[in-house]
């Protein structure tokens, strides 16, 4: 078996108060494959993100558990060396492009800036790779594009900005958390098909946060279920689809619309269910200790 | 619309500077305290009196001596001084380069300090080194200008003569200056000599203006900076491989100006009045010294025109910021 791009094993977190936000989770991304992460808001897929990436807000403690990024653990490394290592190696596609771009710094020097000062190409090369992928995700006018501020972009051009600048550097693994949640429906659709594409072209890993199953059904070849910060269920996504295993899986996809069924989507996940997960978290949580050393890496 | 925002503010400099006028000209006049019986011996004839009332218009009416001042100073003649009897404008003009260059520094001064505490502030907020930054804001920020200005005297100039602590330029240097610049043009004319000399004598009382603002700018920029390091584009920079260092200096601290630039502005108008009592206590020949003489030999004129030229320093300043804010700001700048 290859290296896998991201192995996260027994990752638990904490709040300052020590409520657990992350509860031993374990999940594993092979070079070149799109694992979604499902479950609903608060469920901790955006911890798990920001954890990966080393940009867990300082209130956030994490007790156990250990990442590894292409063989490389990254609580071995100085918080320098893991920030250069990151850097180098992944690529973030935030939730809401609004406010993901500097507001008084033009899209050009932003997108080129990891190319140049990070990863020290020269500047007349970081241009024509980021004018190569603007015209990938589909911007034809990459002139006017680079020398515009933030505000005079609509949200979808500034989504395909800043997927462009993603698949830029080359990453072995995008963390692309809900990217077309801020979006509206007709945009989704193709930012969704942009990301699908430069993912294929490219054969770069992702990490798909997202709670609309009907995304997770389109882009991804495997599924973790998060629920509460706990995995509930991992596997193939057609096989997720076909036969679901846990409840809350079940649970899951009945609240999810269908076109045949629209009103679905206002039907909340069954009752008993959640309170059958709480109580099997709550017991958990009891007999947890912690049995490693945080990862260290901030 | 950019021609009709120009001229709105050009009138309402108009109308500030007329305001400050109006008042200086009442209150001096109000306060108690004669300027003429100053001027002449004890015991000198009532016609006397009169014939030097008339010749400075002080027998007319106050509205008179208003309109007939105003009119002067619309034409550039702010009238003669009671005390020095010399032209106002020119006395004024002549001491205002001092006050400019011991303020200008003053506010260099400040940034080199707050600037890079706000910066080392917001990198370790949470620590210890934050803690101990916010506690000497506090110590600078709880003493007023005048009383760094002893502290220093007492430190540099009493304890370790480090600096000098009286006058603007030592007395027996010869000065090749054609200006009242000393400062700049010591440095155009690569006299480093006279620079030196001159830094020497201003840095202590730029020191104690200096102090208060560095404290502001500090705690003003680090907690804007602060606000700004959990937005998604700072994470963004993170992920990209910046260094805390390098996220908060290119991203963080255009935006992070923008809030403290305003009040920057203000309060560096507060160290420009500073300047009095400073200057004072440096025996520095600026105009905040010469206004104080002025108050003290109830100068009216001279009064006067110091005011109005601080006022006039005052609306320009605050014209200057907010042209920096527009220039800064991309919203502005194309909406
Ligand atoms: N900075 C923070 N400080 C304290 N608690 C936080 C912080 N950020 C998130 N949390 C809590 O951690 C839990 C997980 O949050 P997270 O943002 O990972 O959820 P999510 O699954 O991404 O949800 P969403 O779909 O709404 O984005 C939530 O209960 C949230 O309230
Ligand atoms: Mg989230």
């Amino acid at each position: 078996m290859s290296t896998p791009c991201l192995e996260i094993e027994s990752l638990s977190a904490t709040l300052a108060n020590g409520v657990r936000v992350l509860r031993s989770v374990s999940l594993t991304v092979e070079p070149g494959e799109v694992r979604a992460l499902v479950g609903e808001s608060g469920a901790g897929k955006s911890m798990i993100g920001k954890a990966v990436l080393g940009v867990l807000p300082p209130s956030i403690r994490v007790v156990e558990g250990r990442i590894t990024l292409e063989g490389t653990d990254l609580g071995n490394l100085s918080p320098r060396a893991s920030r250069a290592l990151i850097g180098a190696r992944t690529a973030l596609i935030p939730q809401d492009p609004l406010t993901a771009l500097n507001p008084s710094r033009r899209i050009g020097p932003q997108m080129t800036d990891r190319l140049v000062r990070i990863l020290g190409w020269d500047s007349a090369k970081a241009d024509r790779r980021i004018r190569k992928l603007l015209d990938d995700v589909r911007i034809r006018e990459p002139d006017r594009v680079l020398r515009c501020y933030p505000h005079e972009l609509s949200g979808g051009m500034r989504q395909r900005v800043l997927i462009a600048a993603a698949f830029a550097a080359e990453p072995r693994l995008i963390v692309a958390d809900e990217p077309t949640t801020a979006l509206d429906v007709t945009v989704q659709k193709q930012i969704l098909r942009l990301i699908a594409e430069l993912q294929r072209e490219h054969g770069t890993a992702i990490l798909f946060v997202t709670h609309d199953l009907g995304v997770v059904a389109k882009i991804s070849q495997k599924v973790t279920v998060l629920y509460a910060g706990k995995v509930v269920e991992q596997a193939d996504t057609a096989a997720l689809f076909a036969a679901p295993q846990h409840a809350y899986t079940r649970a899951l996809m009945a609240a999810t619309p269908r076109y045949t069924d629209p009103m679905a989507s206002l039907r909340p996940v069954d009752e008993a269910v959640l309170a059958g997960l709480s109580a099997e978290i709550a017991t958990a949580d009891r007999n947890w200790k912690p049995n490693t050393k945080g990862s260290g890496h901030d | 619309m950019i021609l009709q925002r120009t001229l709105t503010r050009l009138l309402t400099m108009i109308a500030t500077l007329f305001g400050v006028a109006v008042v200086v000209f009442v209150v001096i006049r109000i306060a108690p305290g004669d300027p003429i019986a100053m001027m002449l011996p004890p015991g000198a004839s009532q016609a006397d009196i009169d014939r030097l009332r008339a010749l400075y218009g002080l027998d007319k009416s106050l509205i008179e001596q208003f309109v007939i001042w105003l009119s002067g100073v619309v034409h550039g003649d702010f009238g003669t001084s009671i005390s020095l009897r010399q032209n106002v404008l020119g006395l004024v003009l002549g001491r205002l380069p001092a006050t400019l260059e011991l303020s200008i520094f003053a506010l260099l001064i400040a940034l080199a300090i707050g600037l890079p505490l706000a910066v080392l502030g917001a990198r370790e907020r949470g620590t210890a080194v934050e803690a101990g930054i916010d506690v000497a804001n506090g110590v600078a920020l709880s003493i007023p200008d005048f009383l760094w200005g002893l502290v220093l005297i007492l430190l540099f100039g009493v304890l370790m003569p480090v600096f000098e602590i009286s006058g603007r330029v030592s007395p027996q240097l010869d000065l090749p200056f054609t200006t009242n610049f000393y400062l700049f043009e010591s440095i155009v004319r690569l006299r480093f000599d006279l620079t030196a000399n001159l830094l020497g004598h201003m840095f202590m009382p730029a020191l104690a203006l200096a102090l208060p603002l560095a404290a502001i700018i500090a705690q003003l920029l680090k907690q804007s900076l602060k606000e700004l390091l959990t937005l998604d584009y700072m994470v963004l920079a993170r992920v990209k491989g910046f260094s805390e260092t390098q996220v908060i200096l290119r991203e963080g601290l255009k935006n992070a100006a923008l809030p403290t630039l305003t009040l920057v502005g203000v309060q560096f108008t507060f160290l420009i009045g500073g300047t009095v009592i400073v200057e004072r206590l440096f025996s520095y020949e600026g105009l905040g010294n010469m206004a104080i003489d002025a108050v003290v030999n109830r100068d009216l004129p001279l009064i006067q025109g110091i005011v109005l030229v601080f006022a006039l320093l005052f609306v320009v300043i605050n014209l200057a910021v907010d042209m920096a804010y527009a220039l800064l700001n991309p919203r502005l700048r194309h909406g």
